[in-house]
Parts: structure tokens; sequence; C-alpha cells
């Protein structure tokens, strides 16, 4: 994972509430066997439109396709952002398009989780600070924000716009760019124990080693 | 210290008990290593995990924690032709080579076990309670109906438990949605659900595990309880609860990966703790009066935009907040709505009873009582009945519900996701309307453009029959 510390970024706005996982990276695109290739069909409904000859064209009516947002990094959004299912090929769509951070009043539970595990940080702003946002990202063009991790806070130049919180472990995991698998199997002792412990407690939980249920 | 600290100490939730059964670890800003009983697997969320494992060299953890069942992709019928669409085949076959490999059991699909993974679980007893179960799919909350901690997961967590068995996670807040009451004939487990959806929003529950209890709850089958808990994430939450009781213990007897002898009676004996305690206080607690409720029929793009079915579609100029209107806006626009249409006026063309949520054998006979005899309406263009599984299949034809289904104009199909989200080839056409008993009525779930009203099978097959919403509870 890559290591996140600060991001000063163009900021792009999607004022809609409920953005769902759906809208995010469309089921046809899930067929994928591999990590790679979701950028270019995120928020694919919204962004495309078919054009001449059944050829798809981005819509320009879609905020991301006006000129004045091309590379922004800072996605700012509206409540309850990543309802829906729990496919991380939301996240992934947002990373490789290019957002480093998304800035919501609120984030459905299971994106906000899968987010954090590949390096897109999911900033949680109350509401008011989130309206100020969009006022001034509408107002101004080429606004640019810097998401500062180890001090929590965002920044308008040097102007503090918000403050938020984050899990101190995650944190540290985001700062070091580490993932979980690699961390957990630092533990693996402690595992094996709880196994057997809890293998006395309650065999049925589990089989057999070949895999095959207890009779 | 239990004796003098006994009278401060609060009773601990269902969830609590769950929870503390499977710390490893705590670290110090309550960041728990949570052990995990059973993973279930399905093609569309897991090839990225296997391919991880690969790439870091790292054997499985535990093989006899997880099954697989391929169901997104699936066809729902000519099964023996294989899978038309390259991508969808390449999935299924993926998930072929990798539990292959790695030696995960799977019910291919030419197994009869073989269905929508969130009823092969429950069905084969590899769901059971006090259990933590995880899937890489958000409807993994139904398998909370067993008194079971269960909830989705990312692809990246589907790979640290193939790995590690454990998931990295910070508990929850409680909450408990009490429903009471005996609700009308006509008015089942999914209009409980809608309503606890229009009642709290799709984000009430974010943060929160939900308990749902009260008398309505301890009434449901666990099909219905299933059918509740399934859309515990559609109000936010990442997992539904239902407490243990004689119902789940009566339907895992005999099950194939349920314990048996004296295993069984040492298992069913811990099972009976699995409730809240009397004095367990809920962070957030939330009560229903179900005896009045009427069928509901969503109308927007959104769960939460629900209403009874006897109600009129809602006018956003009357919302006070001006998102909110917007949002109810757009979404009628999407679903072709004016404000002020009855529900009982709009017309549908496409029937599907199915998904995780309803496609079990009780809903299958909830949907035959009300057909039985009559016709699919001339206006509805396809009415399909897709079982959750292989199982429910055989069930049902041996009642003799298939034919219920056929004589009256329906498609008998055979199992998997299908309609529910179209990644196979079952899907809408943009501006069809389809009387749907799945969990989400999102823009294009069902096909691009599709328009999706959410309903119990009760009420889709009325509407099938009708050709518009009706309210079933006429015809009980
Ligand atoms: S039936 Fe629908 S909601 Fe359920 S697992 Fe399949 S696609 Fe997901």
């Amino acid at each position: 994972m890559e290591r996140f510390e600060r991001v000063e970024g163009l900021v792009a706005p999607l004022d809609r509430v409920n953005v769902d996982t759906d809208a995010i990276i469309p089921k046809q695109f899930l067929k994928a066997v591999g990590r790679s290739g979701f950028g270019e069909n995120l928020f694919y409904h919204w962004r495309y439109r078919e054009g001449a000859a059944g050829h798809v064209v981005p819509n320009p009516d879609f905020v991301l396709n006006e000129a004045r947002y091309q590379g922004a990094s800072i996605l700012l959004a509206r409540a309850n952002f990543g309802c829906g299912s729990s496919r991380e090929h939301a996240p992934w769509a947002l990373s490789q398009y290019g957002f480093r951070v998304i800035i919501a009043p609120s984030f459905a539970d299971i994106f906000y989780h899968n987010s954090l595990k590949n390096g897109l940080l999911p900033v949680v702003l109350p509401e008011a600070d989130v309206d100020a946002l969009f006022r001034a990202v509408e107002a101004t063009a080429g606004y640019t924000l810097t998401v500062d991790l180890p001090a929590q806070c965002v920044r308008e130049g040097e102007r503090e716009v918000g403050r938020f919180a984050i899990d101190p472990f995650r944190k540290d995991c985001l700062l070091n760019g580490l993932d979980d698998i690699g961390w957990t199997l630092q533990h693996a002792a402690e595992i094996r124990d709880y196994e057997t412990r809890r293998r006395a407690e309650a065999p049925w939980l589990f089989g057999r080693e070949d895999g095959v249920p207890h009779e | 210290m239990g004796a003098f600290f006994g009278d401060l100490t609060l009773g601990k939730t269902l969830y609590d008990k769950l929870w503390d059964a499977h710390v490893v670890r705590e670290l110090p800003d309550g960041t728990c290593l949570l052990y995990i009983d059973r993973q279930l697997i399905h093609e569309v969320t897991s090839p990225q995990a296997f391919a991880g494992l690969r790439a870091a060299k790292r054997p499985l953890w535990r093989q006899d924690a997880n099954l697989a069942v391929a169901d997104h992709n699936v066809p729902t019928k000519d099964r023996a032709q294989g899978i038309a669409d390259p991508t969808s085949r390449l999935q299924v076959e993926t998930l072929d080579d990798n539990c292959r490999d790695f030696g995960v059991r799977l019910f291919s699909m030419a197994d009869k076990r073989q269905g929508i993974v969130h009823v092969v679980g429950p069905e084969q007893g590899a769901t059971l309670p006090g259990m933590t179960i995880v899937c890489g799919d958000s409807h993994t909350s139904t398998h909370g109906a067993f008194g079971a901690l269960a909830h989705g997961i990312g692809t990246s967590e589907v790979e640290q438990v193939l790995a590690t068995q454990c998931l990295l996670q910070k508990k929850a807040r409680t909450m408990r949605v009490r429903l009471e009451g005996t609700p009308a004939a006509g008015v089942g487990a999914k209009d409980l659900a809608l309503a606890v959806i229009g009642h709290i929003g799709t984000a009430g529950g974010t943060g929160h595990t939900i308990e749902f209890a009260g008398s309505a709850v301890a009434a449901l089958s666990m099909e219905g309880r299933m059918t509740l808990c399934n859309m515990a994430i559609e109000a936010g939450a990442r997992a539904g609860l239902v407490a243990v009781d004689d119902t789940t213990i009566a339907y895992l007897a005999g099950r194939p990966f349920a314990p048996r002898g004296a295993l069984w009676d040492q298992a069913v004996s811990a099972w009976r703790d699995l409730r809240s305690d009397a004095d367990a206080r809920f962070d957030k607690e939330v009560a229903i009066d179900v005896t009045t409720l009427a069928p509901q029929v969503t109308y927007g793009t959104s769960p939460e935009m629900v209403a009874a079915v006897t109600a009129r579609v809602p006018d956003p100029g009357t919302l006070a907040d001006a998102v909110a209107a917007e949002s109810l806006r757009a979404a009628l626009r999407y679903m072709d709505l004016a404000p002020g249409t009855a529900m009982t006026d709009i017309p549908v063309d496409v029937i599907f009873i199915g998904s995780c949520t309803n496609a079990r054998i009780e809903d299958l006979r909830a949907a035959a009582r009300i057909v039985q005899g009559r016709r699919v309406a001339a206006n509805v263009r396809r009415a399909l009945v897709v079982p959750g599984s292989g199982l429910v299949k055989e069930a049902a034809e041996a009642e003799g519900l298939d034919r219920v289904f056929t004589e009256a104009g329906f498609e008998w199909r055979d199992a998997g996701c299908s309609m529910c989200l179209a990644m196979n080839a079952d899907r809408l056409e943009p501006g069809e309307r389809c009387a749907s008993t799945s969990n989400r009525n999102f823009e294009g779930r069902q096909g691009a453009g599709g328009r999706t009203h959410l309903v119990s099978p009760a009420m889709a097959a009325a509407a099938a029959v009708a050709g518009h919403f009706v309210d079933v509870r006429t015809w009980m």
C-alpha cells in the first residue's frame, strides 16, 4: 500500500447524497479477475453517454468531465457516500482515477474501511463544514485543499477548514503503508492459541483437517 | 471481584457476547484482531484475494472454515450449455481453479446444492449460532438471523481471512429495533424490513449492529428472520442479529454441516445463551408497532424511499431539506413517476421473485398462494421465479409450486442471483418497470435504465396478476 501523509490537490464536488457503489463502479465491471483498469469506468453511467454509432462518449453534463476539475485528487461528497455493496472495486476505481481523499459528512461503513485498506483516505467533516467547502469549490476555479493526516486536519492555504478523527491504528497503517495481513501474521502464535482454547470450548466450530465437516 | 462488582456490571447484549468470544488481541485504540469461524466465498469478490495469496506465496490458514459457491454470474436457464458471456465464464472458472488449488470446498454450478451464497450457507447448516461469518458480499448480514455475527467484507479482507482467519475490526455501537404486534395476513418479513428502513433511513444503522427483537420477530420463521437481517445493510448496519430460540434450533437440526449426536447437544446448550441479557443497554432503541402496517412498496432509487401500498408517491416540493428534495426529484425523474400517483396505479412490466432476500421455500410458497389459479396480466412482459438454491428448487417442485407458477405464465428458472443485480443474462431493458423481491432499487441495479420497486413475494405475485401494485391484504 502506498504511504499516505499529506495531499495537496484540486477538489472536485459531487453534490448528491447516498452515492452508492453501483454508481461508483457498475456491476458489469466487476467481472474482472485482476485489480487494475477500474479508473476509466468510475461513475460510468453518469460519466459517459451513448454517442454516434453506439460509441460511448463523455457526458459533458457530468461534473467530473468539466475542464476545471481535471486532475482532481480530492473528491468532495455528500452524506452516506459509498452505500450499497461491499465491492472493493469502488475504492479501487476512485484511487485509479486519481483520487486520494474523499471528504463527506458520512460514509457507509464497509466502503469506509475498504478505502482505508487501499490508501484512499475518507475524511468525515461536519455537515456545515462540507456545505462551506461546496460553496468554496463552486465559487473558485482551481480550488485546492491540503489534507494533512499527521495533523488530522484539512487546510485551505494556511487556514484550517476542518478537523477529522481517525483510528490511531488505521492512521499508523496509512502513514507507514502497512497492510493488515503482514501485521496479523506477526501474531500467528496468538491465533493458534485462540484456536486451541476455542476448540476445547466449542468443538463443533472446527471440522476435520481435510476440510470435511465433523460427523 | 464478581460478587463485589456484580451489581455495577450491566448485562451484555448478544453482540457483546459474540464479539467478546472472538477477540484474539485488543490494541490500545480498541481495534481488535477478531477470529472468523466461517468464510463464504463467491466468484465476484474473491479472484483478487486468491491472486494476492499466490503472489505472496501464502497458504490458506484453515481449509474447513471456507465454503465457496458461484452465484452472481451463473445462468438461470439452459445451464448445460455453460456460460455464454466470456467474462462471466472466466470469473466462474477462476473460482473453480482457485478452490481446487487451495483445497476450498466448492459447490460447482452442476451441483444441486449450488445457489445464492446466503441461501446455501444456512440451508447446509454451515451458518451456525455463535459463529463469526464473513463473505465478500454486503448481504452477509443475512446470517445474523441465527444469532451469528455476520457481515460483508471487501476483497482485501477476504484475502486476510484466507491467510490469517482473522480481521482487524473496531466494535460497532448497538441498536435494538423492536417490532411488536401481529401483522395482518399478507404482511410479511419483507414489509417489516422495508418499514424499518423507511423509519430509520438508509444511514439509520450506520456504525451500529442492529438486533431485531420483539414479539413480531419472535413469531417469524427462520426464512423471515433471514429476510429481515438481509436488509439490515440497507439500513446502514453491517450486521443484523436475532437471538437464538427454539425456531433457530429446530431449523438447524439435521442439516449436513451442523454438529450431530453428543456434539449437537453440547452446541445447543451453548447456543441457548445467545441472546441479550435482560439488563443489557443499547446505544439506540427503536420500537415499531406492526399491527396496522400495510404492505410496503418503494417508489424511488434508495430503499428508504418506501411507502405503504395504500399511499401516494410523495411530492419533493413538500420537503424542507433541499438536498433531500433534490435527491427525491432526481429519483422520481429516473423512476418516471409523478408526485401524487397512487401506488396502486403504477403498472409493472416485469416481475422478479428471487434473490437472497426472498427466494427461500417459504417465499415461493407465499407467492404461489397468490398466483394459484390465476394468470399473469397481459401487460406484464416477463415474470421470473428464480429459487435461491438448487435444493429450494427441488423442494418447491416436490410441492408442485413450479406448476402453479408456470401455469400462471411465470418462467421457472435455476438458482442464482439473476435479475437481483443483472450480472448474468437476466436483466431489465431501459425504461422497464419491475416489481422485485430483491433488496436494492438503485439506478440501473437490475439493468441499465431499469426501474425497480421493492416488494414482498406476495406483493410481487399480486402485481403480476393485476398488472399493477395492489394491496395484497385484500386478496387474503
Ligand atoms: S441475490 Fe442479489 S443481493 Fe443477494 S448476493 Fe446475489 S446479487 Fe447480492
